[in-house]
């Protein structure tokens, strides 16, 4: 499925492909080469929000309104969303497409990015948030394409963690 | 006159009064977001519109919300209902509808210097933050203080017509909320949807 794509490339064409207009981001080192693209294509509304969780609002709003949404954000930013999550997505059963650049791991030079990640997954799993850690181009396209599909359907957000396996992640310069 | 309409001058009201103000120009089947706690609770007492939704948890996400809905629904005017409490909570938001321009969204600030609902401590804007002066620096340029209830009559109106981004403030009493909302979030967002003729 990936055909020798780049990651950025895959989930570019499967938002398209599943008719995800809006992609509303936190910036992230990792995520620069998706947001450039996305920016290039005129077929996304997309921009940068002042905090994850106002993203998370604005999806939800145009979910609402009858216009799928993403949101990108990096592992630290996951640290600020879990009051939205618990007390307007989940129970308002919202299928936000949640995609965090995932630092913290497998090379992580901040300690405070480590102890945010490790708070992550028992977060999104004591809200039964669906969640999957990509590590790999050739089920990346296979992942996020069905779960988004399952995420409409079952009306429930779902977490792609894209592992530094898959991205490369933030390398330590010195 | 709105011009010179400042926090401290602005004619304290009451907010059920003014809720009912603004659903009563509601002609187009407009959406009304409405902000935790007593914002809420003002609008569902002025009568349940098929296009009100009520946020029931994420304090400070009420604007942001209501940017999603005006994003998705360019042709639908969409009414953001905040007190000052939860504006406080998210003020970056301001700044993130000043970038995008909505010409279709209104945000009602609810400002009566307490938060109220968890038992009357005073926020930042009873002493010193201005809310309206906040707005104009994050660039909404049009932010006003409404002075009296006709001021907030003609603001509002302006408003609806179109060319936002628009911040309307007033100055609120602490009279408590009229009513309860239900308390069912699948039941709010679904009927909101159908309000705005979304299927799903």
């Amino acid at each position: 499925m990936s055909d020798g794509q780049a990651w950025h490339e895959i989930i570019l064409a499967t938002l398209k492909a599943n008719d995800v207009k809006l992609v509303v981001y936190v910036p992230d080192r990792v995520f620069t080469p998706l947001i450039k693209a996305i920016h290039a294509d005129p077929f996304f509304t997309t921009f940068s929000a002042t905090r994850e969780e106002e993203a998370l609002g604005i999806v939800t709003g145009a979910w609402m309104g009858g216009m799928r949404g993403a949101v990108l954000m990096q592992t630290s930013g996951f640290g600020t969303i879990p009051n939205a999550l618990a007390s307007l997505v989940v129970p308002s059963q919202i299928p936000a497409l949640i995609f965090v650049s995932e630092r913290g791991t497998l090379g992580e030079f901040n300690l405070g990015q480590a102890m945010v990640c490790k708070t992550m997954r028992p977060v999104l799993d004591s809200l039964a948030v669906e969640n999957h850690t990509i590590t790999r181009t050739d089920e990346l396209g296979f992942i996020v394409d069905r779960s988004i599909k399952q995420a409409v359907a079952t009306q429930a957000p779902v977490t792609f963690i894209l592992s530094p396996l898959l991205t490369g992640g933030k390398v330590f310069a010195a | 006159m709105t011009a010179t309409t400042t926090a401290h001058n602005a004619k304290v009201m009451n907010r059920f009064a003014l809720t009912k103000r603004l659903t009563g120009q509601l002609k187009h089947e407009e959406a009304v977001i409405g902000g935790i706690g007593n914002a809420n609770f003002d609008l569902w007492g002025s009568g349940q519109r098929p296009q009100n939704f009520y946020m029931l948890g994420s304090m400070g996400l009420t604007i942001p919300i209501a940017l999603g809905v005006a994003i998705a629904q360019p042709k639908r005017h969409v009414v953001a209902l905040e007190g000052d409490g939860s504006l406080l909570m998210q003020l970056g938001c301001l700044a993130t509808v000043a970038m995008l321009k909505p010409t279709n969204l209104t945000m009602l600030v609810w400002d009566n210097g307490i938060y109220q609902i968890t038992g009357g401590q005073p926020t930042a804007s009873a002493s010193a933050a201005d809310l309206v002066a906040i707005a104009r620096g994050a660039g909404i340029a049009s932010s006003a203080w409404a002075a009296d209830e006709e001021d907030f009559d003609k603001l509002v109106a302006a408003a609806l017509v179109g060319g936002g981004p628009t911040l309307i403030a007033a100055r609120i009493d602490d009279k408590p909320g009229v009513a309860t909302t239900d308390r069912d979030p699948v039941r709010i967002r679904a009927s909101f949807m159908a309000g705005l003729g979304v299927k799903r």
